[in-house]
C-alpha cells in the first residue's frame, strides 16, 4: 500500500522575492530577457565569511531549504534531494576563466570546490549535520522532477518519513550570454512578457524552490503529490497518449482534472506543446507561472509551489490565469512541463 | 530485498580496455593504463599521470558510426560506446518492447568542449552546436537517442560517487515497478578543468598512484564510461534471461563533515555500508571481496580504512582498489568498479591492488596485491565523493 505524500512546507527565492503568502498575488510579469533573483538577507543563516565565499545559488538554496523545513516543521529530513540544470555556474565559470586567462597557473581551489553540481545539497547537509541520503539530479528541464520522483518513491514505499526536495539554478554572465547568442534567451533591448512574446527566445531568470515533504497530514499541509513521470522525447501527437497513460495508472479520469499548471514560457515555437496539452482539458483553467519567475532549467519547481498554493487556497490569483476558464473547486491538478520539445514531465496533485 | 535486482548486461570503456573483455584481460594480467596526457594540451602534462583512453574523438565517432555534423562531447562518445556494449551484452534489440529507462551520471559533462571554445563561441558560429552540449544532461540525451530509447532519462551528479547513485536509482525504479529495464551507469572524460581542480587541491600524484600505501602521494585522474542493464524478475523469467549477478544491497549516506574532505572516522562511509548490509540482509562476514574506493589520497584511504575497521573489525575480507589500473574516473568510477565487481563474481577472482608496498601506520590493513582466485559469493563496492557523498553497492553471485 502506497502512503500519501504531503507538501508541508515551501521555500523559494525568485525574481519576485522570497516565498510568502502574498507572493503570487503580488507578482508582476517579467519583461526583460534576463532577471536576477531578489536576494534576501542571509545574515541569520550563514556566517559572514561564508556569505562572501558562497555563490548566489548556494545561498539561495540554503535559504529556501530552511524556509521549507521550518514551515514543514522538519529538523532533520530522511533525505535531501536536489535538482539543477546548469549547476554551480558562477564558480564553474570563475574557475574556468582562471584556467584559460592564466594558462593553468595561479589557481586557488575555492571555486573548484564549490563548482560541483551537488554543492547546494552538500552545503544544506553540512549546515544541518544531516547524514541521511543525499542526491543531486542534473538533467536539464527534468532535474527537479527527477528529484521529486526519487523523494516521492521513498516516501510512498516507506523508505523515508520526511524528505527535503528542491532545485536551484543561478545566472552567470558568460553562459547566459552564450544562451542569448544561440537565441535561447531573448535579445537585449526586447521588452516582452510571456503573453506578449513575439520575438525568438524567452525571458530567463534564476531561482530556487524547496519543499518539505512528509507522509503526515498536518495543519500546514498544502496538498498531496500523487505521482510524477518524465520522458526524454515526445512528438506533439504523442502528448495525448502520454497523459492518458499517466492518468490511467493513477486511476484518474481526464474530466476530473480541475486545473492544469503549465510551463508556458513565451517560446513562439515550442509553446504549441502546451496548446496541445491544454486542449485535452477543455473545461479546466490553465495556470502559468514562468511569466513571473522566468525560464531556467528548474523553474518548473516553482510551478509545483504555485499548484500547492492554489490547492490550499482553493483559488487562483487572476494574474496567473492563462485562459478565462473557471472552476468551482480544485481537487485534482495536473502539471505539465517541457523545454524545446524535450524533457516532458507530468505531476499529479490532489487537495488534502 | 530477496535476491536483489538482476543484472543482465555490462559494457565499459576505460584506459585498460575498449570493452569488458579487454578490461578483464588487463585486470587478470595486472596491466595498468596509466600514462601521460596525450589527447589534449595541458600545462600539467609533465607533472601528472592519468588513465587516458588512447582513442581520439574522431576514432570514437567512427566506431559509433555517427554522422559528420554530430555534436557529441567526449563524455557522450565514451558513454555511447559503453552503453551500446551493455545492451548487446543483455541481448536487447527492441528498445520499445518494455518500459526502459536510462539513468546516467557525469561530473564533467561537456566541459571538454566548453574549455576549448569558451571564448571562441562568441566569434565563431560554426562552434555553436556545442554550446548546448555543456550541461550534464546532454550526454544522457545523446546516449538515449543513440540507443533509440524513449522513456525515462535522467542524470545524477554527486561528484565521484555519481554512478553508484545512478545504479541505486535504477534498482529502486525497477523494484517500485516504474521501469521494467534500466540502463544505469556513468561517463566522464578527462578535462583541463578537473585536472587543474584536483591539482589546486594538491591531491594528484606525480607518479603511479598507490592505494592504501603508507607513502601514497595522491590520485591519478582517469576517464571512462560503464553501464549495467538491470531487469525486473518478471522479465528475467519471461524472457529466460541470463543473469550475470544480482545487486543485492545499496546504501547512501552523507558524511556531513566537509565539502571535500572525508571525516577521520569515516562516518559517512560507515553509514553507507551499514545501510547496504541491512538492505541485502547480509552481515559483514558474508562479504568475500571489497572493491574499495581507494583513491590513494592520504585522506580517503585513511578515512575509508577506518570505516572498514569499524564495520569489519579485525576480519576485513580481501580488498583492493582498482584505481591503480584505471585512475580515478570520477562520476564513472562506481560504474566501472561495479563491472569489475561483477567480473570478480563471474570469474571468482580478486583483482590486484597495484603499486602497494608499505602498510599504513594507522592500521594493519593490507590490500590484495596479486590477482587471486578464490570463492566469492558477495562483493562490496564503495564510492565516495565531494559534498560528503558516500555510496555502497553489494553485488551477489547469480
Amino acid at each position: 500500500m502506497k502512503r500519501n505524500v504531503y507538501i508541508n512546507g515551501i521555500g523559494a527565492v525568485t525574481a519576485q522575492g522570497v516565498w510568502h503568502e502574498q507572493l503570487l498575488a503580488q507578482a508582476e510579469a517579467l519583461n526583460q530577457p534576463i532577471s536576477v533573483a531578489q536576494q534576501p538577507s542571509y545574515k541569520e543563516l550563514i556566517a559572514p565569511a561564508m556569505i562572501r565565499r558562497m555563490s548566489t545559488g548556494i545561498k539561495m538554496g540554503i535559504y529556501a531549504a530552511q524556509q521549507a523545513l521550518d514551515e514543514a516543521d522538519i529538523a532533520l529530513p530522511d533525505a535531501i534531494i536536489t535538482g539543477t540544470g546548469l549547476g554551480c555556474l558562477e564558480d564553474s565559470e570563475k574557475f574556468l576563466k582562471n584556467i584559460l586567462d592564466n594558462d593553468e597557473q595561479f589557481l586557488t581551489p575555492t571555486s573548484f570546490i564549490q563548482s560541483t553540481h551537488n554543492t547546494v545539497a552538500a552545503q544544506i547537509a553540512l549546515r544541518l549535520r544531516c547524514k541521511s541520503y543525499n542526491f543531486t539530479y542534473v538533467h536539464q528541464s527534468v532535474s527537479f522532477e527527477s528529484a521529486l520522483l526519487d523523494g516521492l518513491l521513498q516516501l510512498q514505499h516507506n523508505e523515508a518519513q520526511t524528505v527535503l526536495v528542491g532545485a536551484c539554478d543561478e545566472i552567470s554572465d558568460h553562459t547566459y550570454l552564450l544562451l542569448q547568442t544561440i537565441g535561447y534567451i531573448k535579445a537585449n533591448g526586447i521588452r516582452e512578457t510571456v503573453k506578449e512574446s513575439l520575438s525568438p527566445g524567452v525571458n530567463y531568470a534564476e531561482g530556487t524552490t524547496f519543499f518539505g515533504l512528509s507522509t503526515l497530514h498536518t495543519p500546514q499541509s498544502y496538498a498531496m503529490i500523487t505521482d510524477v513521470t518524465i520522458q526524454n522525447d515526445l512528438d506533439k501527437d504523442s502528448i495525448a497518449p502520454f497523459v492518458e497513460r499517466f492518468l490511467q495508472e493513477n486511476g484518474v479520469e481526464r474530466n476530473t482534472i480541475d486545473a492544469v499548471v503549465v510551463g508556458i514560457n513565451g517560446d513562439t515555437v515550442f509553446d504549441s506543446y502546451y496548446q496541445q496539452f491544454t486542449d485535452l482539458f477543455p473545461q479546466a483553467p490553465a495556470i502559468y507561472y514562468k511569466h513571473i519567475v522566468g525560464q531556467y532549467d528548474t523553474s518548473s519547481a516553482f510551478g509545483l509551489a504555485v499548484a500547492a498554493q492554489i490547492l490550499k487556497d482553493q483559488k487562483t490569483p487572476a494574474n496567473l490565469l492563462w485562459n478565462t476558464k473557471q472552476t468551482s473547486a480544485y481537487r485534482h491538478v495536473l502539471l505539465y512541463n517541457q523545454f524545446k520539445g524535450r524533457d516532458h514531465s507530468l505531476i499529479l496533485m490532489k487537495s488534502c | 530485498m530477496a535476491s536483489g535486482v538482476a543484472i543482465t548486461g555490462i559494457g565499459m570503456i576505460s584506459s585498460i580496455g575498449k570493452n569488458v573483455e579487454e578490461n578483464l584481460q588487463s585486470l587478470l594480467a595486472e596491466r595498468h593504463g596509466i600514462s601521460r596526457v596525450e589527447n589534449f594540451h595541458t600545462r600539467q602534462k609533465e607533472t601528472i599521470m592519468v588513465g587516458e583512453i588512447k582513442l581520439s574523438n574522431a576514432a570514437l565517432i567512427r566506431q559509433l558510426s555517427l554522422p559528420e555534423d554530430n555534436n557529441f562531447t567526449r563524455t557522450a562518445l565514451l558513454g555511447a560506446c559503453a552503453a551500446k556494449e551493455a545492451l548487446a551484452s543483455a541481448n536487447i534489440q527492441d528498445m520499445q518492447a518494455y518500459r526502459t529507462g536510462l539513468i546516467s551520471s557525469t561530473s564533467v559533462g561537456g566541459m571538454d568542449f566548453t574549455e576549448r571554445h569558451f571564448y571562441a563561441y562568441l566569434e565563431d558560429s560554426t562552434l555553436h552546436k556545442y554550446i548546448t552540449s555543456h550541461d550534464a544532461g546532454d550526454s544522457s540525451h545523446k546516449i538515449a537517442a543513440y540507443l533509440g530509447l524513449q522513456g525515462l532519462v535522467t542524470t545524477i551528479s554527486t561528484a565521484c560517487s555519481s554512478a553508484a547513485n545512478a545504479i541505486m536509482l535504477g534498482a529502486r525504479m525497477i523494484r517500485s515497478g516504474k521501469l521494467d529495464r534500466a540502463i544505469v551507469g556513468g561517463t566522464d572524460a578527462l578535462s583541463k578543468f578537473t585536472i587543474n581542480g584536483f591539482n589546486t587541491l594538491m591531491i594528484l600524484s606525480d607518479t603511479y598512484c598507490q592505494p592504501f600505501d603508507q607513502n601514497r602521494k595522491g590520485l591519478n585522474l582517469g576517464e571512462a564510461a560503464a553501464y549495467l542493464v538491470l531487469e525486473s524478475d518478471e522479465l528475467v523469467k519471461k524472457d529466460n534471461k541470463k543473469v550475470l549477478a544480482y545487486l543485492s544491497g545499496y546504501g547512501n549516506a552523507n558524511d556531513a563533515f566537509h565539502q571535500t574532505a572525508s571525516s577521520e572516522d569515516g562516518e559517512g562511509a560507515f553509514l553507507a555500508m551499514q545501510k547496504a548490509f541491512r538492505m541485502a540482509g547480509l552481515a559483514p562476514q558474508d562479504i568475500d571481496y571489497i572493491n574499495v574506493h581507494g583513491t590513494a589520497t592520504p585522506n580517503n584511504d585513511l578515512s575509508e580504512g577506518r570505516a572498514m575497521m569499524r564495520l569489519f573489525g579485525n576480519q576485513v575480507p580481501e580488498f583492493s582498489s582498482t584505481k591503480a589500473f584505471t585512475g580515478h574516473t570520477l562520476a564513472a568510477a562506481a560504474a566501472i568498479e561495479a563491472v569489475y565487481s561483477i567480473l570478480a563474481l563471474q570469474y571468482q577472482t580478486v583483482f590486484a591492488n597495484l603499486h602497494f608496498a608499505t602498510p599504513m601506520e594507522e592500521f594493519q590493513l593490507q590490500p590484495q596485491t596479486k590477482t587471486k582466485r578464490q570463492a566469492i559469493q558477495h562483493v562490496l563496492s564503495n564510492s565516495f565523493g565531494f559534498g560528503g557523498n558516500c555510496s555502497t553497492l553489494i553485488f551477489s553471485k547469480a
